[in-house]
């Protein structure tokens, strides 16, 4: 297993459940617990085995990361992602199956583990230092770098219980980013800190990916796992669901939990709308016309919907509403096409596509809602809110809006201007 | 440089399990910070700082020498009572702190236990080492009232590091049983400072060991290790009553709980994670 760094085998953890409520036994509990069980058993057989007491936080989980890999790991809270950065950091032990690991190991589980509050910066840098697991030898020689990362350079001896709640975030991220292990261990750190601290920090792991460490990443912000990840692994109720290229686990992952795709069809009873119209059909799909929940930030994104008029008469305005994975209304788009502008519709079946051009979107998850409308008298026919979703990813080509950077880039658009330079003189 | 890598592996632990001492030997900065942080908060934020590493003591010197010296008159091996109170004073302080540390640090450093790996034997002894901070200030003191009282120590004075090692060692012994248990039973940590208070009344703190009659009865009172390390400390400084049999049963009964108190952790360490 040469280039393997991290081989998981067959990997389970039963943790006690109940464990929240009497977590702290007592001597007196345990005492009387040992006098009294035999008894129980007698009166009840089945107890002495309590095997719903336990859980298995993971089961039967094998996977195996290659050297220089950077994997999402993904799932709902309580899938066992977590539990399984615990065991590969070697917090806690397997019950059963095996972990085997090349190399120096990292954890990052929560930012700032270990800080205390009475200690200056410059102390804690040492002292988080030690217990992430660097030599004092390697601090002394990143010292500066920490310190000028995490921009504290003139609170450095001012206990760290004075500072804002983002400095000490950044302290504390400054010290992990420069912890240089072979396979790096990282669980939903980035969820803390403001946006431009995010950003700093996903452009730190870039860096940490692309000298070639093995990175396993925690997380709930889909974009970073699409942004960072060669691999992911989706995880639910303790076992691996999907693994496989980035793009298609979060994609699976979004559809779960966001209970809606890219397609949904009505029957025309139960179909959204009235005695005018009803809408039966919408689906997203990508230039092609294929359908699809998932577009590169750089193509054109089809909305295509059909309705059917049941009564005519009607002059109607489809019109469709588009909000990001935050709720921000993002706008809303109606219906221009000429030939049916102002003009009264027949009874019949109807098929309307609208295309968001592509470089438009900002990345992430975007919720279609739906209406038709009449405006003279005002009357909405229907309205339905975040109906079909999709996901619009930036693949790094460099051609996208982002250009050559690599961090999070904030906003609700993005869309790809032109850009000209002149050369004016030179001076 | 894939060669150069190491490779690590994890999975269920059965039966006995190795100490892994060399790993510990490892992570010997990381304990030097643990320490280092625990002295450091310890006396921050108080006016007096570390100065009261020595009130402590000498405070409790100064009752001792009024109630056992001078109301009860308690025979002192013809040493001046308060000298040889506070000299039993410091390796008791220093027991009774590591010991009460040490017991509780697992609690107390759960954050680090659930959140990063580094062997946790280092959480207990970095508590007891801590505590070897206290005891070097106050031992200055001690120092200074040798020489007030005119007591010159003699060449004995060379085996004291081996007694100040002997109660360190006690405390963590005992300090590992009780950090493990607590993890579990957090009765324990209601139970330390009971054990603590009834301990020094079984040890020769306030009173001389010689008043302990010989035969069967010593033997059974060196089983309180700190009867004999409190023994030795008085010897290597003052003079008087060199070790005796006391002092063997003392050294044999830490060793018997050092290392059964460390396989006890190593095994129960598995579940710290989980538990805490």
């Amino acid at each position: 297993m040469s280039d393997i760094a991290i081989k998981v085998e067959n990997l389970g953890k039963q943790y006690r459940i109940g464990a929240q409520q009497e977590r702290y036994k007592t001597l007196r509990d345990s005492l009387v617990g040992t006098v009294t069980a035999p008894l129980r058993r007698l009166r009840n057989p089945q107890s002495a085995i309590r095997n719903k007491d336990t859980i298995w936080a993971l089961k039967d989980v094998s996977c195996e990361v290659k050297q220089g890999e950077v994997v999402g790991i993904i799932g709902r809270n309580g899938a066992g992602k977590s539990t399984l950065l615990k065991v590969l950091a070697h917090i806690t032990e397997p019950t059963e199956g095996r972990v085997r690991l090349r190399g120096r190991v990292g954890s990052l589980l929560e930012v700032g583990t270990g800080f205390s509050q009475e200690l200056t910066g410059r102390e804690n840098i040492y002292l988080n230092g030690a217990i992430l697991g660097m030599k004092k030898a390697e601090i002394e020689r990143k010292f500066d770098e920490i310190v000028a990362f995490a921009e504290i350079e003139k609170f450095l001896d001012t206990p760290v219980k004075h500072y804002s709640s983002g400095m000490y975030v950044r302290l504390a991220f400054a010290v992990a980013a420069h912890l240089e292990p072979e396979i790096l261990l990282v669980d939903e750190v980035l969820a803390v800190g403001d946006a431009a601290f995010q950003k700093k920090c996903l452009g730190k792991m870039g860096d940490v990916a692309k000298e070639g460490r093995t990175v396993l990443f925690v997380s709930h912000n889909i974009p970073a796992i699409n942004r960072l990840c060669n691999r992911a692994l989706l995880f639910g109720s303790g076992q691996i669901r999907k693994s496989g290229s980035t793009l298609s686990v979060t994609n699976e992952y979004l559809n779960a939990i966001l209970n809606f795709g890219a397609e949904k069809t009505w029957d025309l009873e139960v179909a959204p709308g009235n005695d005018v119209v009803r809408l039966t059909h919408i689906r997203i799909h990508s230039l092609e016309g294929i359908t699809s929940n998932s577009i590169d930030i750089r193509s054109a994104i089809g909305v295509e919907i059909t309705f059917e008029v049941l009564k005519s008469g009607f002059i109607l305005v489809p019109n469709l509403h588009f909000f990001n994975a935050q709720g921000i209304y993002m706008f809303v788009s109606v219906d221009t096409d000429s030939e049916w502008a102002g003009k009264p519709r027949p009874t019949g079946v109807y098929k309307c596509t609208a295309f968001v051009p592509g470089n438009l979107l900002a990345e992430g998850n975007i919720q279609v809602g739906v209406a038709i409308t009449t405006f003279e008298p005002w009357h909405i026919h229907l309205y339905e809110r975040d109906v079909v979703a999709f996901q619009v990813t930036d693949t790094m080509q460099s051609d996208s809006a982002r250009g050559s950077f690599q961090g999070h880039l904030p906003g609700v658009i993005r869309p790809k201007l032109n850009w000209k330079t002149e050369y004016l003189r030179r001076t | 440089m894939q060669t150069t890598l190491a490779e690590t592996v994890y999975e269920p632990s059965r039966g006995w399990i190795s100490l892994r001492l060399r790993e510990l030997w490892d992570y010997r900065e990381l304990l030097y910070f643990l320490a280092w942080r625990d002295v450091k908060i310890r006396y921050k934020q108080a006016a007096l700082g570390v100065t009261w590493a020595v009130i402590q003591p000498l405070l409790t010197m100064v009752i001792f020498s009024v109630i056992f010296g001078q109301l009860a008159k308690l025979p002192s091996d013809g040493i001046p009572y308060p000298v040889f109170s506070y000299a039993a004073l410091l390796p008791w302080q220093l027991f009774a702190g590591a010991l009460q540390r040490a017991g509780t640090s697992l609690v107390g450093n759960s954050n680090l236990i659930t959140k990063v790996y580094f062997p946790r034997l280092v959480i207990p002894i970095s508590a007891v080492a801590a505590g070897l901070v206290d005891f070097g200030i106050s031992f200055v003191v001690l120092l200074g009232l040798m020489a007030f009282y005119g007591i010159t120590p003699t060449w004995a004075i060379l085996t004291l590091p081996l007694f100040v090692l002997l109660a360190a060692l006690t405390a963590l012994a005992v300090g590992l049983w009780l950090s493990a248990l607590n993890v579990q039973y957090r009765d324990v940590q209601h139970m330390i400072p009971f054990l603590v208070q009834a301990w020094m009344y079984a040890s020769p703190v306030a009173y001389s060991a010689g008043l302990i009659p010989g035969g069967p009865w010593r033997i059974i009172y060196g089983l309180n290790p700190l009867a004999g390390v409190i023994q030795g400390f008085r010897w290597a400084l003052l003079g008087g009553n060199p070790p005796d049999e006391l002092m063997a049963v003392s050294v044999l009964i830490v060793l018997v709980l050092l290392v059964s108190g460390l396989f006890y952790f190593r095994r129960m360490e598995k579940t710290f994670a989980d538990v805490v």
